[in-house]
């Protein structure tokens, strides 16, 4: 990084245009997690059991498969904005850099199970 | 920029030097419950959807670990059903928060105080009236 002119000290410090993206997202993303996570714990709260039956009857349902696929996409999004935060925050170098990655692979990992056992559920029913 | 920093560097005082206020108790809070349910929570979530998309054997499995034979919830369960719950809840109030403090509204000390200690005492009674409707189903 220069000292010197104006340019050069900013130079290498990213795109002027991006600031206010991932703090906007941050919020867009808590907004529908605000909605969809309490839809989830209502739906968890007013099922008479949560045996097998039960549950895979209601994940069959695209009423619960439908929000189920937007709250994972939703609530991943939001969750990997806020460790990439942390991350930031206390880690440097080619760390930080490691963790970021390591994170994005587990985001994005974890919801494709999330994901893909939804649409299982949904596309060939209950197990009996 | 992936640079060490310059250790040399004045750092602000950080979390020792200022007097305790629930704000700042809040804000530890929120990085606290969303990292917890951003990691604990999401292996927990998959295993479940993941166990449940398995079949019933696969999900009895999962379910073995924090309910019992009789359909009573284990420590486990209690542990991390409750810890999560009020996760949930504790980021969700201070969440709604910063939505408040994101226009603007909320800076005065008293207000900001008020705003802050509330999060808490709403957390603790939604997972209170929570589990209180959980229980009362089983």
């Amino acid at each position: 990084m220069g000292s010197g002119t104006d340019l050069g000290r900013v130079r290498g410090l990213g795109s002027s245009k991006e600031g206010a993206h991932h703090w906007w997202h941050q919020r867009l993303t808590a907004a529908g997690n605000l909605i969809l996570m309490l839809w989830f714990f209502a739906s968890l709260a007013l099922l008479p059991a949560h045996d097998y039956p039960t549950m895979a009857g209601w994940l069959a349902s695209p009423l619960a498969a439908v929000p189920m696929i937007l709250l994972v996409a939703s609530v991943f999004y939001h969750f990997r904005m806020g460790l990439q935060v942390l991350i930031e925050d206390y880690l440097d170098g080619a760390g930080r850099i490691t963790a970021i990655l390591l994170l994005s692979f587990f985001t994005i990992g974890s919801a494709a199970i999330a994901i893909f056992s939804i649409l299982k559920i949904a596309f060939t029913g209950a197990l009996v | 920029m992936a640079t060490k920093p310059n250790a040399n560097r004045p750092i602000s005082p950080h979390l020792t030097i200022w007097k305790w206020g629930p704000h700042m108790l809040v804000s530890i809070l929120h990085r606290l419950t969303g990292d917890g349910m951003a990691t604990v929570g999401t292996v927990l979530f998959v295993w479940w959807l993941a166990a449940l998309a398995g079949g019933p054997v696969s999900y009895e499995a999962f379910m073995a670990w924090f309910v019992d034979g009789s359909g009573a919830i284990k420590p486990l369960g209690y542990l991390f059903g409750i810890g999560l719950t009020l996760a949930f809840f504790q980021h969700m109030a201070s969440g709604i928060r910063h939505f408040v403090l994101d226009t603007g509204a909320g800076y005065e000390l008293k207000t900001n105080k008020l705003w802050a200690q509330s999060t808490m005492l709403v957390s603790i009674a939604l997972t209170a009236a929570y589990w209180a409707i959980l229980l009362k189903g089983h």
